[in-house]
């Protein structure tokens, strides 16, 4: 009998929030084993300089400091980081590696690049002696504008004689032929300014060297503790057997926790290892702002091409793409960027290139979107201002070029960054569109309320955009599930977790798999002595990858059970109904036998088994997708804008949402409604303000402005489910959905709110700011009396 | 320079505490490190994220921003104080587990403490109030929504409590 | 982000918390809510080598009516500020500005003179001071002196406080009869500096024309800041648009910002002006003009 799923799709409430909510959740920072030693790094204060002498000799005469290392110290263990992501194999293209050291040696390419690294007794200690080191430096010109750096100047690489970090061209058709025939061309320069994640929890790494053992564990606020098994064994030199990463509960990931392989996360084991006591460095809130990789530097020139009914003929878009100082994230950005800029729409023609620029900042790689948000800006962006100029309602033109249900699998014919063609998987968009306006009163709005509160002199508008996602690439992920004796089943998978739920989604999938309490499944994630295997949690790949690999394991254990009750039954497996944390004899009362009795069964301490027998009910399996799930959804909002201070208030904010089969309906809200909280920092708050110089000005929580309760409004939610043929569950990802489509949204809802492309201005940039808005639209709304 | 210690004497959780501490030796510090009260968690250091939130004479306070040295004297609580039985959950904390009100639950404990004396305040409030009540802790995970309908189930039925 | 060594001493007296002072000059700090101090101490961007902590001094620790003024000490915090009917009834203008500073938590332990003593420029309570005519208190070991809070703010992060004295009270005079009051501000998020914030004071004769006025702003220089040519430009005045509006403009010019991330200089003195109009059309409503 096949179970009948009583979990999947319900509202659990989560498993591990009991731990959480009483303060007894280990965090990297909780953990303390004795004798703990302290870390403290020294950075650099410049963007750009060489370092011409370090001095050490007052930081080590300090009480309380154990040691002091700089980039000589390290010895032969002072290498360039690995390439973490190879880049995909597309025609002609040119990439440039330069990855991050451990402590930089002869140059330091971005501020706060760490020099110097103390260990003392105390973190107050450890901060004291790194400012007794002194550091001579030779500066040099800073390289902070992309373009610029692109066109020539000073080499943040010297050994490459140029910033050109990577040059990628993807076509298909004949972009030029569409352009010719053309009804309409539209031709813009759109700007995505740098923002950072801000998780929570900063980041942090314990190493611990149990030298009877032979031992080195590693407690690490990373998003893919297996990746840094694997690296951190290679590099210092021992048997993976011998290196075990644990990323406990970790407070926010969001990309950058991904396996970076960072100076510290390479450091502070081997230091850990060399002076044969535990070592810990957590990462303070001002080093967030330069050592913690951050996002979104893009400037596009894209040009759409269409016919007179609006129907799309071909895009141009050529992009320069921040890399920050080093990139051993690969391409996976801007390709993002590049691919998801087609969206849902069929774009008959694509000719799109983009060039990676070195600058003197800190490093760019995947922040929650992952260069998703831009392509859909330029597209989205393109799209309104086509709409205006051919006189089309803006929705009523997203609709005309939707890409058709029958169409599904539709392929782009580019490459996307998990290797595969862009293939969409399945789709159906016009319902999710149709359902927004209908949540959001679109029509109402447009034909009623704003004509009337325009007339009482306010400054209302509504925006909508539509959304693709790639989601769920692969690999591969693995997952063991396990029945114990006890009649509690644990489930190890190599994924981190992040807030996600894991703990409660893979847990509802097993739980109906192998008919026990969804209480009585616990997870283990992020320790890699609990399961060796896997990537990582990123690219919204979670619940698709390691939650098929969970049902797989699940599924198998299934059979085991019913095999072994059969057999305890002397009956036939169908006969068997397992459920209740027991499996019985369908229909006949009193032949039961608890999961618990059928495992320790299953692993007899005496006598014989029969010869291929696999001891327990535990099952480990491995699910690689043939390639990602593509999500969809739209956002909606309407909101009032003061036009003399140019603040903001969001009157309403719907978001419609296709991620295929949802496992946790109460899971998923939390994702998107964090996720268009981060869209909203995004696109109004939060900017990264580096001068001329590449010193950031505003590196703190007091100038870096995450929104807060009162900036974030309630959210109205509706859902689509097309599910995804590329897993047996049709789940498709849905963790950076929120935040992709924000910044568009802004732009257009508050164009249209001032009613800014009658008067001749057009919002091209994110983030935005009431300053920025003074200064793009201010003078159309002056009063007297005021400048 | 060595440092010179002083003696604190303080009720933490109901307990009495007696220690010696560095005269620079931050509350949050003191907490987590010399008490091993590790639910108190620190996000930013400058007084802004909230996640260090404890109660101090009963009023929420950053333990960030405070000196172990000054707190000679008063009565500390930190998340720890909500409930010693993982099964039992204070009913603040049974809300959030209820509305889904954290995700990492990184922040969480300092806005349980902050909302633990909000709501001492606050019989039935308002979600504008609730809000307000908030902007001091940033959350970057949930948005806060599922947080603002957690401290409304939490105040219901400790309103209801309260008035049997 | 851990702040660099000093001493700590817990003021038993205020007698001994001078005579500390005295002794350490401005190697020392008063610590009262330290909601301002801590954190730069934290990034050690401030290092002094003394902390001398008030907060045992309960005798500063109050909020009292003297005749026509109120008397606030030392330790009274932004919380009890917030709650005290005699604020709340005699300098509105105060209460209504507190919840624009920072977050419940930080209001628990921020004292009014702790901010005054910090002047920092963006703060918005030195405005509120200054438009209210506030003085304050100073003591040291050597005695005792009042300063007019016009008096006091020297620039940022500088006052006239001499380097063994005490703020130990700040003073504010009730306003005359048919007096209104309003604070208002730009913040990019409730609780921040503001981009821009105003408070303004007006005071009407038997008339109904302004016989005084008095516009503070905050983050509008180096120092905090009284805007005099736009009051003035207001005295002699019935309430009228065109006047609102001359003291608008005059304030735009007169004040002097820094521009910053949030706001340049530009948007800043636009943001005045808008401001100074919105703010004086309901301090003179409130003055109960015609």
């Amino acid at each position: 009998m096949t179970a009948e799923p009583r979990y999947l799709g319900a509202r659990v409430t989560r498993n591990e929030d009991a731990r959480l909510l009483t303060g007894r959740a280990l965090f990297v920072d909780d953990v303390n084993p004795p004798h703990l030693l302290h870390a403290a790094f020294l950075r650099s204060p410049h963007a750009h300089a060489r370092i011409k002498r370090i001095d050490t000799g007052a930081a080590l005469k300090r009480d309380g400091v154990a040691a002091v290392y700089t980039a000589a110290d390290l010895g032969s263990y002072w290498k360039p980081g690995p390439l973490l992501v190879p880049p995909p194999p597309i025609k002609g293209i040119a990439f440039n590696l330069r990855a991050q050291v451990p402590l930089a040696k002869d140059k330091v390419r971005h501020v706060g690049e760490p020099v110097a690294l103390v260990i003392a007794r105390s973190r107050y200690i450890a901060e004291d002696a790194a400012a007794d080191i002194a550091v001579d430096y030779e500066t040099l010109p800073a390289v902070v504008d992309m373009e610029r750096g692109a066109a020539g100047g000073p080499v943040v690489h010297d050994d490459l004689g140029s910033n050109i970090a990577s040059r990628v061209r993807q076509t298909k058709g004949d972009y030029a032929a569409a352009a010719r025939n053309a009804h309409a061309v539209i031709r813009r320069r759109l700007v995505y300014d740098r923002g950072a994640s801000v998780s929570m929890e900063t980041r942090g790494v314990v190493a611990e060297w149990d030298a009877k053992a032979d031992k080195l564990t590693v407690w690490d606020t990373t998003q893919g503790p297996v990746f840094i098994r694997g690296g951190l064994a290679a590099m210092l030199g021992l048997s993976e057997r011998q290196v075990r990463v644990v990323a406990p509960f970790i407070g926010g990931g969001f990309g950058p926790k991904m396996m970076m392989f960072y100076p510290e996360e390479v450091v502070i084991p081997w230091v850990a290892i060399r002076l044969g006591r535990p070592v810990k460095w957590i990462e303070d809130r001002l080093e967030h702002f330069f050592a913690t990789t951050q996002e979104r530097g893009q400037i596009h020139d894209a040009e759409i091409a269409l016919d007179k009914n609006g129907k799309i003929l071909g895009v141009k878009d050529e992009f320069l793409y921040d890399t920050g100082a080093y990139n051993p994230y690969g391409l996976t950005l801007p390709i993002n960027s590049q691919c998801t800029l087609l969206g849902g729409y069929v774009v008959p023609s694509y000719d799109s290139s983009f060039t990676g620029v070195f600058t003197n900042k800190p490093i760019v790689t995947p922040y929650r979107g992952a260069g998703r948000q831009h392509g859909v800006f330029v597209m989205e962006r393109l799209l309104d201002i086509a709409a205006r100029e051919l006189e089309i309602d803006r929705a009523e033109i997203r609709r005309r070029n939707f890409i058709p249900s029958g169409a599904f699998p539709y392929n782009n014919e580019i490459i996307f960054q998990d290797f595969a063609p862009l293939e969409y998987d399945s789709g159906n968009y016009a319902p999710v569109l149709n359902k927004t306006l209908k949540m959001i009163g679109y029509d109402r709005f447009l034909a009623d309320e704003q004509p009337k509160l325009r007339a009482l002199g306010k400054h209302v508008g509504i925006g909508v955009v539509f959304y693709i996602e790639g989601t769920g690439i692969g690999p591969y992920e693995g997952a063991r599930v396990q029945v114990q004796a006890s009649g509690k089943v644990s489930v190890a998978t190599g994924v981190g977790t992040q807030g996600q739920g894991h703990f409660t989604s893979f847990a509802q999938i097993v739980a109906d798999q192998v008919g026990v309490d969804v209480r009585d499944v616990d997870v283990v994630t992020g320790d890699t002595d609990q399961f060796y295997w896997g990537a990582g949690t990123f690219a919204s790949r979670g619940a698709v990858v390691a939650g098929n690999a969970v049902n797989e394991a699940g599924k198998a254990v299934r059979k085991k059970i019913l095999r072994a009750a059969a057999e305890h039954f002397e009956c036939a497996e169908q006969d068997i109904v397992v459920a209740g944390g027991q499996a019985s004899i369908a229909g006949v009362p009193g032949k039961t036998i608890k999961l618990g009795e059928l495992a320790l069964r299953a692993n007899p301490m005496r006598g014989a088994v029969k010869p291929g027998t696999e001891p327990g009910l535990e099952a480990t399996s491995y699910f690689g997708p043939p390639s990602g799930a593509t999500a969809c959804g739209a956002h909606a909002m309407i909101v009032e804008v003061d036009p003399e201070t140019m603040t903001i208030a969001i009157k309403k904010y719907v978001v419609v949402h296709d991620c295929g089969t949802v496992i946790n309906p109460l899971i998923l809200e939390g994702q998107i409604q964090g996720g268009v909280a981060q869209g909203i920092g995004n696109a109004f708050y939060e900017q990264l303000h580096f001068d001329d110089q590449g010193q950031l000005l505003n590196a703190s929580l007091a100038d870096y402005l995450v929104p807060t309760a009162l900036d974030v409004p309630r959210m109205e939610l509706g859902h689509e489910c097309t599910p995804s043929p590329l897993n047996p569950l049709g789940i498709k990802g849905a963790g950076e959905a929120g935040a992709i489509p924000v910044g568009a949204l802004f732009a257009q809802a508050l164009e249209d709110a001032l009613d800014l492309p009658r008067r001749g201005v057009e919002i091209l940039e994110i983030p935005l700011s009431p300053n920025r808005l003074w200064e793009l639209a201010g003078a159309l709304f002056k009063q007297r009396g005021t400048s | 320079m060595s440092e010179e210690l002083h003696q604190v004497a303080v009720q933490v959780n109901g307990k009495h505490c007696e220690r010696r501490v560095e005269s620079r030796l931050l509350l949050s510090d003191f907490l987590r490190h010399d008490l091993g009260l590790t639910g108190t968690h620190v996000g930013c250091e400058h007084g802004v994220c909230g996640a260090c939130t404890v109660l101090m004479d009963g009023l929420p306070v950053r333990s960030c921003l405070m000196l172990a040295a000054q707190t000679n004297g008063h009565a500390i609580e930190t998340v720890e104080s909500l409930t010693n039985d993982r099964d039992k959950l204070h009913p603040l904390q049974q809300a959030f587990h209820e509305a889904h009100g954290l995700q990492c639950g990184f922040c969480t404990p300092g806005i349980l403490m902050t909302m633990m004396a909000f709501l001492k305040e606050t019989a039935s409030p308002s979600e504008a109030e609730i809000r307000e009540a908030l902007s001091g802790n940033l959350c970057r995970c949930t948005g806060y929504q599922k947080i603002v309908e957690a401290v409304t189930l939490a105040a219901r039925r400790i309103g209801q409590a309260g008035a049997r | 982000m851990k702040p660099a060594p000093f001493r700590y001493v817990a003021a038993r007296s205020l007698d001994e918390a001078l005579a500390l002072k005295a002794e350490h000059g401005d190697e020392a700090r008063f610590l009262a809510g330290g909601q301002s101090l801590i954190p730069a101490m934290n990034f050690r961007l401030a290092q002094p080598a003394m902390l001398i902590d008030i907060n045992p001094l309960k005798e500063l620790d109050y909020i009292r009516r003297a005749g026509n003024v109120l008397r606030i000490g030392a330790l009274a915090r932004y919380r009890a500020l917030q709650r005290d009917a005699a604020v709340a009834r005699h300098q509105p203008l105060l209460a209504e500005t507190l919840p624009h500073v920072a977050h419940p938590q930080i209001r628990n332990r921020g004292t009014l003179a702790g901010n005054m003593a910090h002047a920092d420029p963006a703060s918005e309570l030195p405005a509120v001071v200054l438009a209210l005519g506030g003085r304050m208190h100073a003591r040291s070991g050597r005695g005792e002196r009042w300063i007019d809070a016009r008096d006091f703010f020297k620039g940022a992060l500088t006052t006239a406080l001499k380097s063994d004295e005490m703020l130990t009270e700040i003073e504010l005079p009730d306003l005359p009869a048919k007096s209104g009051a309003a604070f208002l501000e730009v913040s990019r998020r409730r609780g921040d500096y503001a981009m821009m914030g105003v408070a303004a004071v007006v005071t009407l004769g038997a008339d109904g024309a302004c016989i005084g006025a008095r516009l503070a702003y905050c983050n509008a220089g180096e120092k905090q800041m009284l805007a005099g040519k736009a009051a003035q430009a207001l005295v002699g005045r019935r309430g009228a648009d065109k006047y609102i509006s001359d003291a608008a403009a005059l304030a735009e010019s007169e004040i002097d910002p820094q521009g910053n991330v949030h706001a340049s200089k530009k948007f800043q003195r636009h943001l005045a002006g808008v401001l100074t109009r919105r703010a004086l059309q309901t301090a003179l409503a409130r003055a109960g003009a015609a």
